[in-house]
């Protein structure tokens, strides 16, 4: 097996450009979908069986078909109805990148949708409690309690979402996008080197996601800071009445 | 919905998808079965190849993966049987380069679910096994593996719903599957949305079956519902 190192080196800056692109596809789309995600999870989560119902069929759709089938619905499925070609949507739906964008943040707005739910649901009821007693209204407290609170508990599994994300954004190369997994391709079509090519994709893809896990991390350590706090311990010659007896034991 | 007589076309396709979709369950479990051991392993080199294949093989997309093994798998392999002096051409069709790409994406994951449950046994099962005198591969099957199917069962099932889903990518590279008979379907058609709606509802139709699977052998492997305590 003949493995050439130039190859790579000689096309890296071409591999780059496919990964700003990657990376555009994840930001845009995972800010829309965080955007779709909250609504749906927060309808989803009613009591109400007909608000529930209609992110119940969204959420089943989206987390029960591929990636893949849900692209190629919008890329290509589109182009079925006249309706759709002579409104103005059309400009938007025949760029392959606004449909790529518009399925990532579909598929991505219902896998975290579900987080959220989850999350809304782990809260415990005695926070609520307590800010019904403080007199909020329903909105209020959603904004001030519900929201903050299932985001931060939420944040962990939101970031596995996103690496998931980004993994699903290679998909984006199946309707002729140059993403990295896109341009990999389209070198390869060129050089025949499968093998360095894909390993060198594979290389950013995985600097890409340890790069999202580790923000995701920081943002973890920024919003759930009072899982870190570190006690220090009291000396042991304190004055007893100044023990906490929570926390000093 | 109007298949124009190409609803046997989508049938033929989705037996492709199952049959996929088992293989790579197959294999990919004693991918995980076997990462899970190395990760738990005594030997340092062992656990360390078994964390670089779940890290690798979690941080990149299947695509890439189903891509490079169909493109690039044929002379991974020959230059791996050239060790074993064999020098012939070898040729990786679709099929086994979908199955080789989804199981090994499968195993990595399923590394972790293993691991988890292996973590989860207590070691008093081992050592009694032992002390009634059976060897350590015996343990496994008798006394290990029963137990291990329980508390493994709701991940797995978890994982299968994703490499049912991932089984669409191997349509890039050729594989007459579902996905791809939909493509062909809606090319002599021009009816896209129809077509790939259709592909749709048969997903859904699948995943939902592996659901209820899933519940059903949760089920059976736990009658007394316990949950997942030992």
């Amino acid at each position: 097996m003949t493995w050439e190192w130039g190859v790579i080196w000689e096309y890296l800056p071409r591999l780059m450009d496919g990964a700003w692109l990657t990376l555009e596809l994840v930001f845009v789309s995972g800010l829309m979908g965080l955007a779709l995600a909250v609504p749906l999870a927060l309808a989803r989560s009613s009591a109400n069986r007909w608000v529930s119902a209609l992110p119940f069929a969204y959420i089943f759709f989206f987390r029960g078909t591929p990636l893949l089938v849900q692209i190629f619905l919008i890329y290509y499925g589109a182009s079925q109805f006249a309706v759709v070609k002579e409104s103005f949507l059309w400009p938007i739906l025949k760029e392959p990148y606004w449909c790529a964008i518009i399925a990532f943040t579909l598929n991505t707005a219902a896998y975290s949708a579900e987080l959220f739910r989850g999350a809304i649901q782990a809260i415990p009821g005695g926070e609520l409690e307590a800010a019904q007693a403080m007199g909020m209204s329903r909105p209020l407290m959603i904004r001030r309690i519900v929201l903050p609170r299932a985001f931060g508990i939420a944040l962990p599994a939101y970031g596995n979402e996103m690496v998931l994300m980004l993994k699903g954004s290679a998909l984006a190369s199946t309707i002729t996008l140059l993403d990295l997994t896109g341009m990999a391709r389209t070198i390869i079509a060129r050089t025949y080197t499968p093998l360095e090519m894909f390993m060198a994709a594979g290389v950013v893809y995985l600097l890409i996601g340890a790069a999202l896990i580790g923000l995701f991390r920081f943002l973890e350590y920024r919003f759930n800071r009072y899982q870190y706090y570190k006690h220090t311990p009291l000396p042991a010659n304190i004055d007893p009445q100044l023990r906490d007896e929570h926390i000093d034991s | 919905m109007d298949l124009q007589g190409f609803g046997h076309l989508l049938i033929s396709g989705a037996w492709v998808t199952v049959q996929l979709a088992l293989a790579s369950l197959a294999v990919g479990l004693v991918f995980g079965l076997m990462g899970a051991a190395a990760k738990l392993s005594p030997y340092r080199a062992l656990r360390a190849l078994a964390t670089f294949y779940t890290t690798v093989v979690r941080g990149i997309p299947e695509l890439l993966l189903v891509l490079t093994l169909y493109f690039g798998g044929s002379q991974l392999l020959m230059w791996f049987m050239g060790w074993f002096g064999y020098d012939e051409y070898i040729e990786i069709g679709p099929f086994i380069a979908g199955v080789g790409a989804l199981s090994i994406a499968f195993g990595a994951y399923a590394t972790e679910v293993f691991r988890m449950a292996l973590l989860a046994i207590p070691k008093g099962q081992w050592e009694s096994a032992y002390a009634f005198g059976m060897s350590p591969l015996l343990t496994f099957f008798r006394i290990i593996m029963p137990q291990l199917w329980r508390l493994a069962i709701p991940g797995l099932g978890n994982l299968f719903q994703v490499l049912l889903k991932d089984t669409a990518l191997v349509s890039v590279v050729g594989l007459n599957e579902l996905m791809r008979q939909a493509y062909v379907a809606s090319g002599s058609t021009k009816e896209p949305f129809t077509f790939y709606m259709a592909a749709a509802c048969i997903y859904l139709g699948l995943t939902v079956l592996a659901t209820l699977t899933t519940q059903w052998l949760e089920r059976r492997a736990d009658p007394a519902g316990r949950g997942a305590r030992i």
